[in-house]
């Protein structure tokens, strides 16, 4: 069709139904997170305060920067269970590389910046080995990243003999653990990633083909799309991302403990599950990974506000992932 | 160096190349020579059939006219240059755009993105721009199609229609459509006609593949017929009238089946009655059918794929739900499925166990199943299908497929049932194993079994006593006394009537 042809092609801009029927699988959890904060504000006066949200959202940062991660993947169609040994791992290995031998590191005492490079390679590597071995060598990703998690966190702790490293460099811990504007840098790190990838997603050819390939791998490489690069190159980006919010958590407590990541996985899962990631691929956004996020962070302020034993929190948090999942299902059906 | 067909519109039609040109192919897998020599010319501006049965050639021409397969030898020229390069996709998907028979959209997408899909100029994806484009085209073909609409949204009809809309945004002038009808109910087909009249008259030139003859000469300008490999002719569909399509489809010797079996008389009530069957399937939707059979008889189901025999068969055990009709059996029913990879064995359990799975109940005490009988029957059933194994206990993913084949059918008639339903019993085993598996199920007949035979090999129908021949859902022949006519047989099946 010719540009001039083109130019009588009346614009119908995007129906408002469409656009929010499109939305709808995203935006489940808003009113569940607006009922959360009714119930905050009625529980403590301490709630609506800015050092709670500040609080809450440097808690919920580090979670969420692995949440970008395995979304990326699962929109792929695949995922990567052994993200949060690269949480672990990474910053360990960086921060045992440039720390003193008292403060259990190794003793070489490398330049912090050059610890910090070492920290997202590792992480990067991980996750360009894990997408080769399951893309080109078609290892199976459940059992393949179950192995990956299992021996990179067997590895953290051989490192250091089961010690906590401490007494890590300023610039080391800048991430984790500096303000700008009353708000962790985290959060804004987090914020900006969460922008970066939901934009990313949306007007990038790469992105678009992430969508593609998760939807209907055949016809995405069919259509031309390098399937098996910008799936590896997902795996990759994904395991750096890790790895950053590994450092993240790190600065955070001023550690790095030989257990740092265990069982996180399960939360990053089921914040981007109940926010709309699909599990079988090609569907979701980011702005749902990111609610699924928000309404962890909330449900733990509010328990925690309750004055709610710590040792029923896991189980608290477990009832509400059900429950919003129970809810997604039921706006699945709604709109088919 | 881009590649502009444009500039061939100015020159007389006589001197314009042809859109593609395959020249003296040659292609072979493992042991087979799938294309043999094969020669075959679209111009721009033709739609050109491609005919042939399963097994002719076709899937591997696409193949090659495609660029996803290399020829061992031979030369492809599209608008008269040389092919792009094996490896070079985009330069091959702006000459050539395929419409296959599985679809190859975007689920969670929407129809404007599907169109473009991976088309972005740059690295950005300018959607402003995407979905007026998108429109534009839809527009301008008539479409009926909204672009901001998932495709998971819509019909199989709608969902080809953006394939199509997607070769057009292309700009490729040479489209392949494999089978484009089969999925389609006959007002969608008329719609899917006109379309690719409209896509003729702009000088695309297209290659059309379909088992259904008499849309070939409702559309098509030329016909090219395969038969195991070879390029058996190439002429105007004026000049191949029915008789000689088929004959060259089917080849002029065996023209009658080889074994003859002699007809059953048959009395007394039958062992499964069909009433006024129909059923809605993916697979092949069916309407009205009423069929019986008797005991001693082996009624052949015949009909192409997506005709609706399997679903007949499915009916009849259960897999598929009827929408109206009745279903009446005297007994219980055998059956060998189709896809006996997906459906027939347990590859991951030993000879024995897969054959005396259906009547564990009969060898158990509560509950707890007795060896020695197991190992009884099953060395009973093994000796009478000659299955070649090291021992029973050897499991079914180390067997050849003609050995796995023998054990379905042994697992089927191990229940000894009245009725034996067998869906193309021998896709894919060695001409031994056809023999006994063929001998088996002619034997299980003799014996007082009633048995139903979906196939579309002609070879397996000649233990069949009756043929019926089903056709879009319908049973459209009878054939009541063997030898079957192949020409008949495939005449009536492909909607052609010999002349």
């Amino acid at each position: 069709m010719t540009d001039a042809a083109l130019e009588h092609v009346e614009m119908v801009r995007r129906p408002v139904r469409r656009v929010l029927l499109g939305s709808v699988r995203e935006l489940a959890l808003v009113p569940a997170i607006a009922v959360l904060f009714v119930v905050g504000i009625f529980t403590s006066p301490a709630f609506f305060t800015t050092a709670n949200f500040s609080n809450t959202a440097q808690f919920s940062a580090a979670l969420g920067m692995v949440v970008v991660a395995e979304s990326l993947i699962l929109l792929t169609g695949s995922f990567d269970l052994s993200l949060q040994s690269i949480y672990g791992l990474a910053p360990m290995i960086g921060a045992w590389l440039i720390v003193s031998k008292d403060a259990q590191g190794l003793g070489t005492k490398w330049n912090p910046g050059l610890g910090i490079l070492v920290v997202i390679g590792i992480g990067a590597a991980v996750g360009l080995f894990n997408g080769f071995m399951i893309v080109k060598l078609r290892f199976n990703a459940f059992i393949f990243t179950l192995a990956m998690l299992i021996l990179l966190a067997g590895l953290q702790q051989g490192i250091v003999s089961g010690r906590t490293i401490y007494d890590m460099p300023p610039s080391f811990i800048y991430l984790g653990g500096a303000y700008w504007a009353g708000f962790p840098v985290s959060a804004w790190v987090t914020a900006a990633v969460f922008l970066a990838a939901a934009l990313f997603l949306r007007y990038h050819r790469a992105g678009r083909a992430i969508y593609a390939i998760g939807g209907n791998l055949e016809a995405a490489r069919a259509a031309g799309i390098k399937v098996d690069r910008i799936r590896i190159g997902v795996f990759t980006l994904a395991g750096a991302l890790a790895a950053v919010a590994g450092l993240m958590i790190a600065g955070q407590v001023v550690a790095v403990t030989a257990n740092q990541g265990n069982n996180l996985i399960f939360t990053v899962f089921a914040a981007a599950v109940i926010g709309g990631i699909a599990l079988e691929g090609g569907r979701g956004r980011m702005i749902g990974a990111f609610t699924g996020v928000v309404l962890l962070g909330l449900v733990n302020n509010v328990l925690v506000l309750r004055n709610t034993s710590t040792f029923w929190i896991d189980a608290a948090n477990g009832a509400i992932i059900l429950i919003a999942l129970g809810l997604a299902r039921v706006v699945a059906l709604v709109r088919t | 160096m881009t590649f502009d067909p444009t500039t061939e519109e100015g020159r007389p039609e006589h001197l314009r190349p042809p859109a593609a040109e395959a020249e003296a192919i040659w292609k072979s897998f493992a042991r087979t020579e799938a294309l043999q020599d094969v020669s075959v010319s679209v111009l721009p501006g033709e739609c050109h059939a491609l005919v042939g049965r399963n097994g002719a050639g076709k899937s591997t021409l696409v193949g090659i006219l495609t660029g996803l397969l290399k020829p061992d030898a031979g030369t492809v020229r599209l608008y008269g240059e040389p092919a792009p390069a094996p490896g070079d996709r985009a330069a091959w998907q702006q000459r050539v755009a395929c419409v296959y028979q599985r679809s190859m959209v975007i689920p969670s997408l929407s129809v404007g993105e599907n169109i473009f899909l991976n088309r972005a100029e740059g690295s950005l994806v300018r959607w402003r721009e995407l979905r007026r484009q998108a429109r534009g085209l839809v527009l301008e073909w008539g479409f009926d199609l909204d672009v901001d609409q998932p495709v998971d949204e819509l019909s199989v009809e709608q969902k080809q229609i953006v394939e199509i809309a997607r070769a057009i945004a292309i700009g490729a002038r040479f489209l392949i459509l494999d089978e484009p009808t089969a999925a389609l109910e006959s007002r969608a087909i008329e719609r899917l006609f006109e379309r690719v009249r409209r896509v003729k008259a702009s000088g695309v030139a297209i290659l059309y593949i379909s088992h259904h003859l008499e849309e070939i000469y409702e559309i098509c300008d030329r016909a090219t017929v395969l038969r195991d490999g070879r390029r058996i002719v190439s002429a105007p569909v004026t000049e191949l009238d029915h008789e000689r399509l088929v004959a060259a489809m089917v080849g002029g010797d065996l023209a009658r089946t080889s074994r003859e079996q002699a007809a059953v008389a048959v009395d007394g009530p039958p062992r499964l009655r069909i009433r006024g069957l129909s059923a809605a399937t993916p697979l092949g939707s069916v309407e009205n059918v009423s069929l019986m059979v008797h005991a001693g008889e082996c009624v052949g189901l015949f009909g192409l794929r997506g005709s609706g025999a399997v679903t007949i068969a499915d009916a009849v055990v259960g897999l598929v739900r009827p929408s109206a009709g009745a279903i009446e059996i005297d007994g219980g029913v055998g059956y060998v499925p189709e896809d006996r990879h997906a459906r027939g064995f347990v590859p991951t359990l030993g000879v024995d166990e897969n054959l005396t799975l259906s009547i564990l109940d009969r060898l158990s005490r509560l509950g707890f199943i007795s060896g020695p009988r197991r190992r009884e029957v099953a060395d009973a059933m093994s000796e009478r299908l000659q299955i070649v194994a090291s021992s029973g206990e050897q499991l079914l993913s180390e067997l050849s497929g003609g050995n796995q084949q023998k054990v379905v059918v042994g697992r089927a008639l191990a229940a000894e049932p009245s009725v034996l339903v067998v869906v193309s019993p021998t896709v894919g085993v060695d001409v031994a194993s056809k023999e006994v598996l063929l001998g088996v199920v002619d034997r299980a007949r003799e014996d007082g079994t009633a048995v139903l035979l979906v196939s579309d090999d002609l070879d397996e129908l000649r233990i069949c006593t009756r043929v019926l021949v089903v056709r879009r859902g319908t049973i459209v022949r009878e054939l009541g006394t063997p030898p079957w006519d192949r020409h008949e047989l495939i005449s009536a099946a492909e909607g052609l009537e010999a002349a």
